[in-house]
């Protein structure tokens, strides 16, 4: 049985503003992918973390070794031929891998998990302003009805479950059944909203009517950030929001997110490959090697001193151009055909017998016989 | 030599990415271009690698005159350079599998017949396994169609290497791992380098000389 979620006495669906429980609780997920011929390519085993209010925590690892899977479980953007085992549990009890895909769609995505895309100039609509693309995003949140497209009131069901759904600004006047308020008063407050929004990401009112071209890098990403924080959501996960930005702009992009993880309560979930990035945001640090989390640890103990324990992460920092800069030999196994014992060992200049037959479990923080 | 004179370059002759660049590469040498995203560098790579016509301005290498760019560049010339872009999805051809990508320029220059032997040996140097090259881009991951992206630009031993923003994806080990591998051919081979990137750190360590932007273009 696994371990009963943060809410404490609470029914799976009482509101938790301000509560001090953990915002994400996620309990041994695994995904694998079902291949032909009866293959399973195993993605992600095993990965248990919890995310507090106000903690930054950077997911590490090289590309392929399922940190992105990951992040897709937690949003429900598997595809079919996923299964999932374990529980990814939001702190008012919703457990995203046995959410259905209109639960996610209507209350999660957006409003209880709010997502800071990879590349700005990809996720931003070339077409359109920043206004128009912020309204689009607050009404679409808002559910059907808002802004006078249909006449079904705004959601309210789930307004309560939690800081996420709502959202400032979003839906005032909850005990005032909007059904027949006026079209022009709803595109006020679709108005103020996005401003709000906008205003939260520090993204200047004066440049909300430019396209995504006529913005530099920094306003680009900003206006993406925006975009994530429109419903207010209680956790943030960004995927590689750093990838192809230059250092400045990193260091700009993850303060931000840094601010608006610690001011208001929430968690961030980051997903990268940039270690530096992941040093400047991270309270704590995850390392993901061939599917599993073999190293979690405060950040500044893992850069800083002590440093890693798990022997693929030392080689992970060694790899730094600001350090060794020498790589990890040797390539990490296919996640398809996994050997017995530690997924390491063949890179593992420690290995032992004991390595090669034995799996290591994740204790004290890090999965290794000999760490 | 590699030398860009007085360049400008772009997509829009009225807004030029590139606006009067100078760039000399002794044979050779390590060189790193440093500069913001979004600034031209990568226009400017690729006009060194040939790929793109500059509006103004000459390219030479190695003693003759560019006079053209992408497929009508001479074979002699464009065989001279190998390039890697920031983004092997769009450098690579989904449809081929990784052994017929490396191989590609080979084909493409009639020399099919030292396909076998040559992908066999640079999918070794640059750390692919036997078995991902029989997948597609679709079926690896980022970090190894990257590897295969270099292994393609080493296919025909140029003397000339751009890197453009080469490991911007990738994580600490494989960068270091690539930057090994394009330095372990340069020792052998003497080939010269154009790396392009935004990370001075990265391109402190691995190139014998930087220049930012700034200090090469016209204000
Ligand atoms: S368990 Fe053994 S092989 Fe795996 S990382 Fe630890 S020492 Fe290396």
């Amino acid at each position: 049985m696994t371990p009963s979620p943060p809410a404490t006495g609470a029914g799976a669906d009482a509101p938790r503003p301000g509560g001090t429980g953990p915002v994400l609780h996620v309990e041994d997920l695994s995904v694998r992918f079902r291949m032909p011929a009866g293959r399973y390519v195993e993605a992600v085993t095993g990965a248990t973390f919890t995310l507090a209010p106000g903690e930054s925590l950077a997911l590490v690892g090289e590309s392929g070794c399922g940190k992105s899977v990951l992040a897709s479980a937690l949003l429900g953007l598997l595809p079919g031929n996923a299964e999932t085992a374990g529980s990814a549990r939001l702190a008012d009890g919703l457990d995203l891998l046995a959410a259905d895909e209109r639960t996610l769609a209507r209350t999660v995505r957006g409003r209880r998990v709010g997502l800071v895309p990879q590349s700005p100039a990809a996720h931003l609509t070339p077409v359109r302003t920043v206004r128009a693309q912020l309204e689009e995003t607050v009404r679409e949140l808002a559910g059907p009805g808002y802004a006078g497209h249909a006449t079904e009131a705004p959601e309210a069901p789930e307004a309560g479950t939690g800081p996420a759904a709502g959202g400032r600004g979003t839906s005032s006047g909850a005990s005032d059944r909007p059904a027949r308020r006026g079209r022009r008063h709803r595109l006020a407050a679709l108005r103020a909203a996005a401003r709000a929004a906008a205003g939260r990401a520090a993204f200047p009112a004066s440049h909300l009517d430019r396209h995504p071209h006529e913005l530099s890098g920094g306003l680009a990403q900003r206006a993406a950030t925006a975009l994530a924080l429109v419903g207010d959501a209680p956790l943030l996960l960004a995927d590689e929001p750093t990838t192809g930005l230059d250092r400045d702009l990193v260091e700009r992009t993850v303060d931000e997110l840094r601010a608006h993880t610690r001011a208001d309560g929430r968690a961030l979930l980051m997903i990268t490959h940039d270690l530096a990035a992941a040093e400047r945001i991270a309270d704590t640090v995850a390392v993901m090697y061939a599917g599993r989390i073999v190293e979690i640890a405060p950040a500044g103990a893992f850069f800083g001193s002590p440093g890693p324990r798990h022997p693929y992460a030392r080689g992970l920092l060694d790899a730094l151009p600001e350090r060794a800069f020498t790589p990890v030999p040797g390539a990490p196994p296919e996640l398809g055909a996994l050997p017995p014992g530690c997924a390491f060992a063949a890179r593992c200049a420690a290995a032992d017998p004991l390595c090669r037959t034995r799996l290591p479990a994740l204790t004290e923080g890090v999965a290794c016989h000999h760490a | 030599m590699l030398e860009l004179d007085d360049i400008t370059a772009g997509y829009d002759r009225r807004a030029p990415a590139v606006r009067g660049a100078h760039l000399s590469l002794y044979p050779g040498e390590s060189l790193g271009l440093l500069g913001p995203s979004g600034c031209g560098k990568s226009t400017l790579a690729r006009v060194a690698a040939l790929l793109h016509r500059p509006d103004r301005g000459t390219v030479t290498l190695d003693g003759r005159t560019v006079t053209g760019f992408f497929h009508r560049a001479p074979r002699s010339l464009r065989t001279a350079v190998g390039v890697v872009f920031q983004q092997p999805r769009l450098a690579a051809d989904p449809r081929l599998r990784l052994r017929d990508l490396v191989a590609e320029p080979l084909r493409a220059t009639g020399r099919r017949t030292e396909a076998g032997p040559r992908v066999a040996e640079l999918a070794e140097r640059v750390g692919l396994g036997a078995d991902l090259l029989s997948r597609r881009p679709h079926e690896v991951s980022d970090g190894q169609l990257q590897r295969a992206c270099l292994a393609r630009a080493l296919v025909l031993r140029p003397r000339w290497l751009v890197c453009d923003e080469m490991t911007a994806m990738l994580d600490a080990s494989t960068t270091a791992a690539l930057v090994a591998v394009v330095e372990d051919y340069r020792a052998e081979t003497g080939a010269g380098l154009l790396a392009v990137g935004h990370d001075p750190v990265l391109l402190d360590r691995w190139c014998g000389r930087t220049v930012h932007w700034n200090e090469i273009v016209k204000h």
